[in-house]
């Protein structure tokens, strides 16, 4: 059972290289029964206007899913006491999503991509594997708790 | 999600997967697939037709499930996925993994 979600979600208009960015931001708690209703809501707020069908919010769903799983699970180790971070920038161009958690991070080249035959039975890796397929453009900080997704609207 | 489970005429257990399937709840689907085979099913199709997101851990648990039918001597199809879900079957490269029917009857002829 999910705890309950207290996102605080900010919708700034602010002015990018690309002109007229709005910003969505929120907190999202280690708590992997958020995961669910955060996707729901930064979905809405991203694709407002798109086909409930589209390619593109299934694509932003699962990078979204797979992105915070992994730092609820892997970055925060499920910490009750620890957030993760959460900031999306909307233009006309593209969805670009940032997701940071508060653990020490990882070597984002280390995890290899578990699709040969041998592999296909090891259960890890498939989430950021999936997020590398299909978001446009997949980036991480130095540190490498946070993680910055691009998808293009077109 | 939901997960029901009806007995074919012919002996599948068919396992109805409404919702997601997903990190927080895979576990549910992993539990009923362990029952089924502690009473002694051994011929196991998961419909999906009902089913809207499965995600890395989903998958996940479908390996894992397939795994043990198989330790047991039994057989695991999937059935009735979206053009979206069967697309991350395809990315993952475990549509080669599994017996994948475009509809439950499809799934169910011949098993």
């Amino acid at each position: 059972m999910a705890s309950p979600l207290r996102l605080c979600v900010r919708r700034a208009p602010v002015t990018g290289p690309a002109g007229l960015l709005v910003e969505v931001s929120l907190r999202v708690p280690s708590d992997l029964g958020c995961v669910e209703e955060t996707v729901d809501l930064v979905t809405r707020h991203c694709l407002a206007g798109e086909a409930p069908s589209s390619r593109l919010r299934f694509r932003l769903r699962v990078v979204l899913a797979e992105a915070l799983a992994n730092a609820i699970i892997a970055g925060n180790g499920e910490d009750p006491s620890k957030w993760v971070e959460l900031r999306a920038e909307l233009t006309d161009e593209l969805v670009r999503i940032h997701v940071t958690d508060q653990g020490p991070g990882f070597d984002h080249t280390a995890i290899p991509a578990p699709i040969r035959p041998e592999d296909l039975e090891c259960c890890s890796g498939r989430g950021l594997f999936l997020i590398r397929q299909l978001a446009d453009e997949v980036r991480f900080n130095e540190k490498g708790n946070s993680i910055c997704m691009t998808l293009r609207r077109r | 999600m939901g997960v029901s489970t009806v007995k074919d005429p012919n002996g599948v257990l068919v396992i109805h997967v409404d919702g997601q399937l997903i990190v927080g709840n895979r576990h549910e689907l992993k539990a009923v697939v362990q029952e089924a085979l502690d009473r002694g099913e051994r011929k196991i199709l998961v419909d999906f037709s009902h089913t809207g997101y499965i995600d890395s851990s989903g998958l996940g648990a479908l390996v894992s499930i397939s795994k043990k039918v198989r330790e047991q001597g039994g057989e695991l199809r999937l059935a009735g996925l979206n053009e979206d879900l069967r697309s991350l079957f395809e990315l993952t490269k475990l549509d080669t993994l599994f017996a994948i029917a475009d509809t439950p009857a499809q799934a169910l002829a011949n098993f």
